[in-house]
């Protein structure tokens, strides 16, 4: 990612856990309120449930969406979508994909084509028994030389997926399917081939879902409190500076534990977290930043959190990597996608 | 062919006669000259003409000669000209094909002419399928050269689909057959041979003849296509391997004409008020370099069945359950419309609505939910993507714009606003500069649906309030002019609805009358409130008063036009500017305005009194109040010239003697009245030269007794109708009821 890749000018800091004594929050305070309060982000958000032990997830199902960079699409209801007919739109996808690929020319439904449509459901992928399944739509190729059954390679996947968005989707009407969140990974031309025949079909609108610095730092509170094994690796930030002829990235990496511990100072309520606790928690890292380093960062704008959980970037693009914590992350890019569409 | 060809007078006759001025004149047939002639007219620019030379070009080509050159003939060169710059600018009439391809295929002019010539064939509707038959039966012969063949072939292939028929296309599928030999052809006849076979066209003799050819010249992209394709028609009859994957199957095949075919459509949309469905679905300009999906784009009318008919082994899906419906794609007539209202099915992308009329006609008669909220969506987030405040991109500002203009027509169209539209609106309107767009979103401030009132001032009001003040005269009247229609729309809607609501509970707006009157109360009070300000701070310019008044003019007639129990006075910050204004047409404008308010407090004075209806709402004695003391302002001035003593308006005219003494203004008293007054002087000043053209003492004090009626006469005979009214309707009464108080 440029983000990471722009070495230029970056700082790296990694404070012991000794720094951050409690004195620093107490300063930290006095910055408070320095983030703009962009959009209808709620002031406060419920985490979800602790997650449940590996054995109820069937983890294997969702283990391939782990360590994959998604790019994230906000998508509107579906309209006369049903997931009995998943085959069938397989199909048509698949003759659709093959007749954009060799525009112009005449195709058949059904013809054996160089590319493979899978489209299935992953009902494991949602929060309630209110929410719609998750659906995948696989893309694989099969080399025409090789004989048939050969090994098939993914070049393409996307899913859609809604996890607790039932308060949107009960209030639309039966007709249509909510899975307001759409994540790809593969190369664009196919997500434009797959989003294309979707919205035609199913009059549905794409759009990129961009990730607000306020939301990143939502996403930074959220994930340094979540437990993870003891290998994890540093929580970072990383800032671009606005305003300036050449790109300045400022990467800011904390050790997962003393990230931790800093967030332990600041939320009051377990299980709740609000607009004011993730304030004082970046305003404090912005505070010890400030002593070493006589720089604001409250003055850039965060455009990537990468912790053990997931990593974010603000161009709307995740990697999950913890697939205990899939859905929590999951919730929290479902109800940015829906204040998206509506 | 041959009738074509036959000789016309040779030229040097033409020639000899252009220098007779007289002789195109008196000529009546069309000829060459005078095209020309007409040609340099100063109307070129406009459209009759434009025909006209279009005309004229056509009948030179269907009758040139043999080896005119281009460089030594002018009204060659002119002719050409012609037909170049209206086939870029908005194509070709289907009449023109024939014409042109003849000439251009017949090789009696040079290649640079033909070439020329073949470039700018860009349909502007269809293109007649007689004049392609003709065209091959042009290349049979050769009497082109096979450059000019080459290009005659890439044409045909851009432009397949605009031709209106292809049967007998279909029929000479043999003759194209033929022209795979040619080596340079052959490719392009490949093409061609793919967009014209069908399955009965596949003959085991064409494999063989395809088969050697590829021998011959190996592996051939395009050979390989058409083979494919004849696979997938017989495979029991081709039984060779093909590669399954190719990328292009043929090169190079939009040619020059593609780029220009999809502007000329495109602007032929943009012309049309009310765009003619589109009769090709796919081929929509696209750039390039954005993002997939961030491009503006109203999806074209298409069915949502896909095609599965043809596919036996599988079982059918039917998605829709229904099996007839009528494909929109056919839909072309409102009368096919009214046939097939019945099993009409809207289009698979609801967003293609907004360019076809007859769609917006059927959205009208069906109250479906899910068909506005699959709209509400798709429009919502493209209005959102695509607002060009929001992402800063230069090069969509025209599309923003047109999209904006294609929203408000649906509007009027429905004489409805869409939600989409008015959320977009309120998310937009606190970041807007007031100057992208300005006309489109003001025209849609104008249908913002009467469904929230509390918001409406947060939303709205506000934001329009702080543009309002920090910018122009000409954007102060505009936004005045939309908040009136604005006004209208929900008056409109109120009075449809008021007829409609006995008979149907169906409108799901929880809008009571009492909320609708105060909505429409805040509406008036708002703009009330923005023009006594901007009155001040422009200084009072008539342009201004008179969008003010406009305004104004709908509000004295609500109670009795659309019937809704409302009146709301202006504040005296419009009144007494209009009163005092300069010019008559402003006080006119007072007068006309104040005798509609007469006449609908009087109505509801009556109606209360009959107590026919136990009246819900009441006009409160305070509108009435006002009224008079407003009246009592407009007679004291106008009339009576009592205006410093009698205007009782807290804010109004009355003056202390000794203060007016002390302006050392003689005849203080008479100043405003319709005589005196600034606004009517000029007609005192007329008035006095006509009833007596010898006295040039300019004496006002004339005009009084009989001399004040014949006055009021000349006024009413000068358009000052407002006056009139209002002299009528109000004088006698003041003066009867002042008669009765002494």
């Amino acid at each position: 990612m440029s983000a990471m890749e722009s070495v230029d000018g970056a700082v790296r800091t990694l404070p012991s856990i000794g720094r951050l004594s409690r004195g620093l929050l107490s300063r930290g305070l006095l910055f408070g309120g320095v983030h703009g309060r962009v959009g209808l982000s709620p002031s406060s958000r419920l985490l979800p449930p602790a997650p449940p032990s590996q054995e109820n997830v069937d983890s294997q199902k969702t283990t391939f969406l782990l360590r994959k960079q998604w790019t994230l699409y906000s998508v509107t209801p579906l309209y006369r979508f049903s997931d009995t007919h998943l085959k069938d739109y397989a199909r048509l996808l698949s003759a659709f994909i093959a007749a954009e690929k060799q525009k112009g020319l005449a195709v058949e439904i059904g013809v054996e084509l160089g590319i493979k449509v899978a489209i299935s459901s992953l009902p494991d992928l949602r929060g309630s028994d209110r929410d719609q399944a998750a659906i995948l739509v696989q893309l694989s190729s099969r080399s025409p030389a090789s004989p048939k059954n050969s090994e098939e390679k993914v070049i393409w996947s996307g899913w859609f997926c809604s996890v607790s968005g039932d308060d949107f989707s009960e209030n639309v009407p039966e007709d249509f399917t909510c899975l307001p969140l759409f994540l790809a990974n593969g190369a664009e031309s196919y997500t434009s081939i797959v989003g294309s025949w979707f919205q035609k079909t199913f009059d549905c609108c794409f759009r990129r879902l961009a990730i607000s610095p306020l939301n990143l730092s939502w996403m930074a509170a959220m994930w340094t409190g979540c437990k993870v094994d003891k290998t994890a690796s540093a929580m970072e930030l990383v800032f671009s500076v606005p305003h300036l002829p050449q790109p300045l990235d400022i990467s800011y990496a904390i050790h997962p534990e003393d990230a931790k511990a800093l967030w332990d100072t600041v939320q009051k309520t377990p299980g709740e977290i609000t607009q004011e606790e993730v304030d004082v928690f970046m305003d404090c890292l912005y505070s010890h930043f400030h002593r070493h380093f006589k720089i604001r960062l409250s003055a850039t704008k965060l455009v990537k959190v990468s912790t053990a959980i997931a990593s974010a970037h603000c161009d709307g693009i995740i990697k999950f990597l913890q697939s205990q914590y899939l859905t929590g992350v999951l919730m929290l890019l479902t109800e940015l996608a829906i204040s998206q569409i509506q | 062919m041959q009738r074509r060809q036959t000789p016309k007078q040779p030229l040097q006759v033409h020639r000899k006669k252009q220098t007779d001025l007289s002789a195109w004149r008196k000529g009546g047939r069309i000829d060459p000259e005078k095209s020309v002639q007409n040609h340099q007219s100063p109307n070129n620019q406009k459209n009759d003409s434009k025909q006209d030379s279009l005309e004229q070009a056509l009948s030179y080509f269907e009758k040139v000669q043999d080896r005119v050159s281009l460089k030594k003939n002018n009204v060659l060169q002119k002719h050409l000209t012609t037909v170049e710059s209206i086939a870029l600018q908005r194509g070709l009439p289907p009449e023109g094909f024939d014409v042109l391809l003849n000439v251009a295929l017949s090789g009696k002019l040079s290649d640079t002419v033909n070439t020329r010539l073949l470039k700018s064939l860009i349909p502007a509707s269809v293109i007649p399928e007689t004049s392609v038959v003709s065209s091959v039966s042009w290349l049979c012969v050769s009497k082109c050269s096979s450059n000019i063949q080459l290009l005659f072939l890439r044409w045909l292939i851009t432009v397949f689909d605009f031709i209106d028929h292809k049967e007998r296309l279909h029929a000479l599928y043999g003759f194209f057959f033929s022209f795979l030999q040619d080596e340079k052809m052959c490719p392009y006849v490949c093409h061609l041979l793919y967009l014209l076979t069908r399955k009965e066209n596949v003959k085991p003799f064409r494999i063989r003849r395809l088969l050697d050819l590829q021998a011959k010249m190996g592996m051939q992209s395009h050979l390989q296509a058409l083979l494919s394709l004849y696979k997938l028609f017989c495979p029991e009859l081709v039984t060779i391997t093909l590669p399954g994957k190719t990328k292009t199957y043929f090169k190079d095949s939009e040619g020059p004409w593609k780029a220009t075919i999809n502007t000329v459509r495109q602007r032929k949309q943009e012309n049309s008020l009310v765009s003619q469905p589109l009769f090709l679905g796919t081929a929509q300009p696209q750039s390039r370099k954005r993002k997939w999906n961030t491009q503006l784009i109203i999806p074209a009318s298409s069915t949502n069945k896909n095609n599965l008919e043809e596919d036996r082994e599988k079982q059918r899906v039917d998605f829709y359950g229904t099996n007839e419906s009528f494909p929109v794609e056919q839909l072309q007539t409102f009368s096919q419309l009214l046939q097939n209202i019945h099993h009409l099915e809207f289009p698979s992308q609801m967003g293609s609505v907004l360019t076809n009329p007859l769609l917006l006609h059927y959205m009208n008669c069906i109250k479906d939910e899910s068909i506005y909220l699959r709209l509400y969506y798709w429009m919502g987030q493209t209005l959102q993507e695509e607002c060009t405040w929001y992402v800063a991109d230069n090069k969509q500002y025209e599309e923003f714009k047109d999209f904006l203009e294609t929203v408000y027509k649906a509007e009027c169209f429905l004489q409805e606003g869409f939600s989409s539209c008015e959320e977009f609106l309120y998310k937009s309107l606190p970041l807007w500069d007031g100057f992208c767009c300005r006309s489109q979103i003001l025209r849609l401030v104008s249908w913002i649906p009467l469904s929230s009132f509390s918001e409406m001032k947060s939303h709205l009001y506000d934001p329009l309030a702080q543009l309002f003040f920090t910018s122009s005269l000409y954007f102060k009247c505009s936004v005045l002019e939309s908040l009136k229609e604005l006004l209208q729309n929900w008056l409109n809607w109120h009075i449809i609805h008021l007829d409609s609501e006995s008979d149907s509970q169906a409108h799901s707006l929880n809008t009571t009358l009492s909320g609708l009157v105060n909505v429409v109360a805040e509406l008036i009070d708002f703009v009330g409130w923005i023009s006594t300000v901007a009155l001040r701070l422009e200084n009072n310019p008539t342009f201004l008063l008179y969008f003010i008044l406009d305004f104004y003019e709908t509000v004295c007639d609500m109670y009795l036009r659309y019937n809704l129990p409302l009146l709301i006075m202006p504040p005296a910050g419009v009144f007494y500017p209009a009163l005092l204004s300069m010019d008559s047409v402003s006080l006119n404008q007072l007068c006309y305005i104040m005798y509609r308010y007469r006449t609908n407090l009087v109505a509801a004075k009556e109606n209360e009194l009959s107590k026919k209806k136990i009246l819900q709402f009441k006009f409160s004695s305070q509108t009435y109040q006002e009224y008079n003391q407003y009246i009592i302002a407009m007679v004291g001035c106008l009339w009576t010239s009592s205006a410093f003593q009698k205007d009782i308006h807290p804010q109004g005219l009355c003056m202390d003697d000794e203060l007016l003494k002390k302006t050392t203004v003689q005849e203080f008293k008479t100043s405003f009245n319709i005589v005196y007054h600034p606004a009517m002087m000029g007609y005192a000043v007329l008035f006095l030269q006509q009833a007596w053209p010898d006295d040039t003492t300019f004496n006002f004090s004339l005009i009084k007794g009989k001399k004040w009626n014949w006055y009021l006469e000349y006024l009413y005979a000068q358009g000052l109708k407002g006056l009139k009214v209002f002299i009528e309707s109000s004088i006698n009464r003041v003066s009867q009821a002042s008669h009765s108080k002494a």
